[in-house]
C-alpha cells in the first residue's frame, strides 16, 4: 500500500513546507525583547519547538492534502475505496516517532527549568506584596526599605522574590523576563530571576484579581548595583508592620528551590 | 384548571417552583430565627433567602413537571400507572416542551437547547470583542466586562460543548447499537430538565444584586468566596449541569453496555459509540469533583466555613487541585464526541473502513487514562509543591500521542479511498483535523513548563483553549449536526448556506485565535478589559474575525431553521453510511426498530465486497452476510 504513494516526494513536500515555515517564524521575537538569564534559553527552548511543530504541521497538510488530490471521487462515482483496514508498521510508526519527539521535548524542558531556577551565590532577596489592585516591595536587609507601584532591581544579579498576597490571588509577571508565579494568601512563593539588561519595564497582574485587574501594573527598573543600593538608601517608607507579620505567618511552600532539591 | 394542576406540565411546574421556593426561603427564615439570627443576611456573600429557595424552587419545578411521577408513586407503594407510552415520541411540537421519555425527543431537546446558550454565549462573545476592539473603556466597564467573559464561558462550556454532544449522542446512540431507547428513559429525562436549569441560572445571575458571576470560569478561591451573590448562582448551576452529565453518562454506560444488538460485539461498535463510553467514563468519575468544589465554595459563602481562607486554617491552593482534577479531563470530554463524529463522518464520506479501528478505540482509552494524571500542568505557576511539575509535565506530553494517533488514522482513512466533499459536515470533518493539529501544537508547547511559565494566563492561552473549544469540539459538532441533520429533522439542510457557513466559519475561526497566539506571547494578559495600546492594531483584528465568525453563524441558524420546516424530504439514507442508524427511515419510528437487528460485522466495512454490518429485522437472514472475504493485505 505504502509502495503506491511518492513517499520520498511527499517527504520532500514536507521538509520544503517546514523550511518554508521555520525560515518565516524563526526570525520573529515571538516573546518580545528579552531582559534577564532566563530569556534567551526559554526563546531558544520555543524555537526547537517552532521547528519540530513545524514539521508536526507540515506532515499533516502534506498528508491532508495530497489526499484531497489524489483520491477525491469523480463527480457520478458512486463506488466505494480499497477496503483497506489499516497497517501495523505505520500504526507502530506514528505511535513511537511522536512519542520519542514529545519525550525529548520534556527532557529539553526539564533540563531548562532546572537551569533558569538554578540558585545562584549571593542572590538579593526582595519581598513582593500584591493587594486589590497595586504592588509594593521590600527590600530586607536594607533596613526594611519600602516602594510602592516601582520596583527596582540590581543589574546581573540573581534576585530571588519571596512573594506575598494581601486579599486574592495575584500574579507577578514581566514579560521581558519570562518569569511569572502566582502570589498566593497564606503562602510564601519564591521567583527567581536574573536580569541581564537595563531598562524600564512593566510588571502585570496574570491573575483576575477583580475589577481593577487590568489596571494592576507596577513599574520595573533594571539598573547598575551602585545606583540602585542609592535607590533603596533615598527610600522614606519602611515595610508597614502588617505586612511583616504576613511575612511570619506565610508559609514556605518551596523552601528549596526544585532545581537544587525536590524533583 | 384543577386538572391542570393534578396532571404533570407547565402549570403544576410552575406551582412547584413556586412551592418549592416558599419551603426554602421558610425554611431559611425558621432556622435563623431559632439560632438567633436576624431574619435576613445581605451582606455581600450571604443572601441564604435567595440561595437556599434557588435550591429548593427547581427541585420544585422538575416535581411538578413530572420528573418524579413515576418513581414517587413506586417509592411510596402507590400503583404505579401503567406505561401507556403517552410521554413517548413526539407527534406534534408541543411534545418537545413536555416531559418526555424518548431518547430522541430528548436528543433534539438538547440540542436546540444548547444552541440557544450557544447564542446567548456568542452573543457575550460580540460584546466582549466591540469592548476590545480598541484600547480604553468603550462600552463596557471592568466589572461588567469580568461578568460577560466569565458567563461567556460557563455557558459555552457548561451549557453548549458537553451538553449537545450528549443530545447528539442521545439521539444517534441507541440506534447505532440498535437498542430501542436508552437504558433509562425517566433517568435520561430528567437529565435534560436539569439543563435549562443550569443555564438560567447562570444567565439570571446578572439580575442578581452585585451583578453576575465575575471570577472567570474557574471561579478561583478566595476571588470567588469573596464575591457577589452572583457567584452562587454560577455555584448553583454548576450542580444542576453536572448532575445532569453524571446521570447522562451513567445512561450511556449502561445503556452501551447492556444493550447492544445481538452480535455487536465491543469490536464491531462505531467509533462514535467508543467516543461516547470513554467520555461516560470520565464523566462518571470527574464530575463529582467539580460538583464538590463548588459546594465547598458555597459554604465558605453562606455558611461561614473556611475551606479556601487561610486565615481561618484553609488551603487556598487545595481549591485549583480540586477544580482542575475535574476540569482537565473536562476537555477531554469536551473532545472525544467529536473525535467520535469525527471517524463517523470522514469513513462515511471517503467510503473508506476506519484506518486502524482497534487502536483508534484503544487511543480513546488511553486519553481517557491519561488525562486524570496531568491536572497540574494548569498550576505550573500557581505556586503549589514544585516537584509536580516535571511529572505532570510528561505525563501532559505523552497525551499528545493517541491524540496524534486519531489525526494520521484520519488522515490514512483518506487514503485510496473515494473522497466526497459535497456534505458540510465533510467540510468541517476535514477543517477540524487542521485546526485541531493547530490546538494540539500549541497545547504540547504549554504542557513544557518553561514555555508555560511565560505564557501561562495570556491570550496565548485564549487563543489554545478556542483553538481546541471552538476549531476542535464545535467544529465537530457542526460535522456532527450536519451530517444527522436529515436522520434527526427526515429533512436535507441547503449545501449553499452550509458552505457560506463553513468557509465563513474557518477563515473567521483562523483570523480571530491565530494573532491572540502573538499578542499573548508578546505580552498581553487574559481576562482584562484594557491593555496596552501597542496590542490595538492586532485586536481589531481579532474582533473583525469574532463579527465574521459572528455573523456565520446566523447562516447555520437560518439554514436549520428553514431546512427543518420546508426542506426537502430525507431518505433514509444520504450518505450511503453503513451503520444501523441510517438503515431506518428519517426521522426513525418512535420505537426505533419493529425487530431487533443482528449485528454481523464491522461497522466501517466499504469496498469489502458483500459485508454487512447489520441485518435489519424483516430482512432474510440468509443475506450473504457472514460470507466476508478476508481483507486483501495491504
Amino acid at each position: 500500500m505504502i509502495g503506491r504513494l511518492p513517499i520520498a516526494k511527499m517527504l520532500a513536500a514536507t521538509i520544503a513546507l517546514t523550511a518554508a515555515i521555520s525560515a518565516v517564524m524563526l526570525p520573529i521575537r515571538w516573546n518580545g525583547q528579552g531582559a534577564s538569564t532566563a530569556a534567551p534559553k526559554i526563546d531558544d527552548l520555543l524555537s526547537v519547538m517552532i521547528v519540530l511543530s513545524a514539521f508536526v504541521f507540515a506532515l499533516v497538510m502534506v498528508m491532508l492534502f495530497y489526499a484531497l488530490w489524489k483520491f477525491r471521487a469523480k463527480p457520478g462515482d458512486e463506488s466505494d475505496g480499497e477496503p483497506i483496514h489499516g497497517n501495523t508498521r505505520l500504526e507502530v510508526a506514528w505511535t513511537v516517532i511522536p512519542t520519542i519527539i514529545v519525550l525529548f521535548g520534556a527532557g529539553y524542558s526539564w533540563a531548562v527549568l532546572d537551569d533558569i531556577e538554578d540558585p545562584a551565590p549571593n542572590p538579593i532577596t526582595v519581598d513582593v506584596f500584591s493587594q486589590q489592585f497595586a504592588w509594593s516591595f521590600g527590600y530586607p536587609g536594607k533596613g526594611n526599605a519600602y516602594s510602592e507601584g516601582e520596583l527596582h532591581v540590581p543589574l546581573g544579579r540573581q534576585v530571588h522574590f519571596k512573594m506575598h498576597a494581601l486579599d486574592v490571588i495575584h500574579s507577578f509577571w514581566v514579560p521581558e523576563w519570562r518569569i511569572k508565579k502566582d502570589n498566593v494568601p497564606g503562602i510564601t512563593t519564591t521567583a527567581i530571576v536574573t536580569p541581564d539588561r537595563p531598562g524600564t519595564y512593566q510588571l502585570v497582574c496574570t491573575e483576575l484579581c477583580g475589577f481593577g485587574h487590568s489596571t494592576m501594573r507596577a513599574m520595573v527598573v533594571v539598573e547598575p548595583p551602585a545606583k540602585f543600593r542609592e535607590w533603596v538608601a533615598g527610600l522614606k517608607e519602611k515595610i508597614p508592620p502588617p505586612y511583616l507579620e504576613t511575612i511570619r505567618l506565610d508559609t514556605e511552600t518551596n523552601p528549596v528551590p526544585v532545581g537544587a532539591g525536590g524533583a | 384548571m384543577a386538572a391542570a394542576i393534578r396532571q404533570p406540565g407547565w402549570v403544576r411546574g410552575a406551582l412547584g417552583t413556586l412551592l418549592g421556593a416558599a419551603f426554602g426561603f421558610a425554611l431559611v427564615l425558621v432556622l435563623r430565627e431559632a439560632s438567633g439570627l436576624p431574619a435576613f443576611q445581605t451582606e455581600q456573600t450571604g443572601y441564604p433567602h435567595v440561595v437556599v429557595p434557588l435550591i429548593t424552587g427547581p427541585l420544585g419545578f422538575l416535581a411538578g413537571f413530572g420528573c418524579f411521577d413515576y418513581w414517587l408513586r413506586w417509592a411510596v407503594g402507590a400503583p404505579t400507572i401503567p406505561e401507556d407510552h403517552s410521554q413517548h415520541g413526539a407527534r406534534s411540537w408541543r411534545d418537545y416542551f413536555h416531559f418526555n421519555t424518548d431518547h430522541k425527543v430528548i436528543g433534539i431537546q438538547y440540542v436546540v437547547t444548547t444552541f440557544f446558550f450557544f447564542f446567548v454565549g456568542g452573543l457575550m462573545a460580540m460584546m466582549i470583542r466591540a469592548e476590545l476592539a480598541q484600547p480604553g473603556t468603550q462600552i463596557i466597564d471592568a466589572a461588567t466586562y469580568n461578568s460577560l467573559f466569565s458567563t461567556h464561558a460557563v455557558l459555552m462550556i457548561f451549557v453548549f460543548v458537553i451538553p449537545v454532544f450528549a443530545g447528539l449522542a442521545n439521539y444517534v446512540l441507541p440506534l447505532m447499537i440498535g437498542a430501542p431507547d436508552m437504558a433509562f428513559p425517566r433517568l435520561n429525562a430528567l437529565s435534560f430538565w436539569m439543563l435549562p436549569i443550569a443555564g438560567l441560572l447562570f444567565v439570571g445571575s446578572f439580575l442578581a444584586p452585585g451583578g453576575a458571576f465575575d471570577a472567570g470560569w474557574t471561579g478561583y478561591a478566595p476571588l470567588s468566596t469573596g464575591a457577589p451573590l452572583g457567584q452562587s448562582f454560577f455555584n448553583l448551576g454548576v450542580q444542576f449541569a453536572g448532575a445532569s452529565s453524571i446521570a447522562t453518562a451513567l445512561n450511556f454506560l449502561v445503556t452501551i453496555i447492556t444493550m447492544r444488538a445481538p452480535g455487536m460485539t465491543f469490536w464491531r461498535m462505531p467509533l462514535l459509540v467508543w467516543a461516547n463510553l470513554s467520555t461516560s467514563l470520565l464523566v462518571v468519575a470527574a464530575t463529582p469533583f467539580i460538583a464538590g468544589v463548588q459546594f465547598m465554595v458555597l459554604f465558605d459563602r453562606t455558611l461561614g466555613t473556611q475551606f479556601f481562607q487561610f486565615a481561618g486554617g484553609g488551603d487556598v491552593v487545595s481549591y485549583q487541585h480540586i477544580f482542575w482534577f475535574y476540569s482537565h479531563p473536562a476537555v477531554y470530554i469536551m473532545m472525544l464526541p467529536g473525535f467520535g463524529i469525527i471517524s463517523e463522518v470522514i469513513s462515511t464520506h471517503a467510503r473508506k473502513p476506519i484506518f486502524g479501528y482497534r487502536l483508534m478505540a484503544l487511543a480513546l482509552i488511553g486519553i481517557v487514562v491519561l488525562s486524570y494524571s496531568v491536572w497540574a500542568h494548569h498550576m505550573f505557576v500557581a505556586g503549589m509543591f514544585s516537584w509536580l511539575r516535571v511529572p505532570m509535565m510528561i505525563t501532559t506530553l505523552l497525551i499528545a500521542v493517541p491524540t496524534g494517533i486519531k489525526i494520521f488514522s484520519w488522515l490514512g482513512t483518506l487514503y485510496f479511498g473515494k473522497i466526497h466533499t459535497y456534505s458540510t459536515a465533510m467540510l468541517f470533518a476535514l477543517a477540524f483535523i487542521v485546526t485541531f493539529t493547530i490546538g494540539g501544537i500549541s497545547g504540547v508547547m504549554l504542557g513544557m513548563v518553561p514555555i508555560d511559565i511565560h505564557v501561562s494566563d495570556t491570550y496565548f492561552i485564549v487563543a489554545h483553549i478556542h483553538f481546541v473549544l471552538f476549531g476542535g469540539s464545535v467544529f465537530t459538532i457542526f460535522a456532527g449536526v450536519y451530517h444527522w441533520f436529515p436522520k434527526m429533522t427526515g429533512r436535507m439542510y441547503d449545501e449553499k448556506l452550509g458552505r457560506v457557513h463553513f468557509w465563513g466559519t474557518l477563515v473567521g475561526t483562523w483570523l480571530t485565535f491565530i494573532p491572540m497566539h502573538w499578542v499573548g506571547m508578546d505580552g498581553m494578559p487574559r481576562r482584562v478589559a484594557d491593555y496596552a495600546t501597542q496590542f490595538g492594531e492586532w485586536n481589531i483584528l481579532i474582533s473583525v474575525g469574532a463579527f465574521l465568525l459572528g455573523a456565520c453563524q446566523l447562516v447555520f441558524l437560518y439554514n436549520m431553521v428553514v431546512s427543518w420546516r420546508f426542506g426537502p424530504r430525507a431518505e433514509p439514507n444520504p450518505w450511503r453510511a453503513k451503520t444501523i442508524e441510517w438503515q431506518v427511515s428519517s426521522p426513525p419510528p418512535v420505537f426505533n426498530f419493529d425487530e431487533i437487528p443482528r449485528v454481523v460485522g464491522g461497522p466501517y466495512e466499504f469496498g469489502v465486497p458483500g459485508a454487512r454490518h447489520a441485518i435489519m429485522g424483516g430482512e432474510s437472514a440468509e443475506a450473504p452476510a457472514e460470507k466476508r472475504p478476508a481483507v486483501a493485505s495491504p
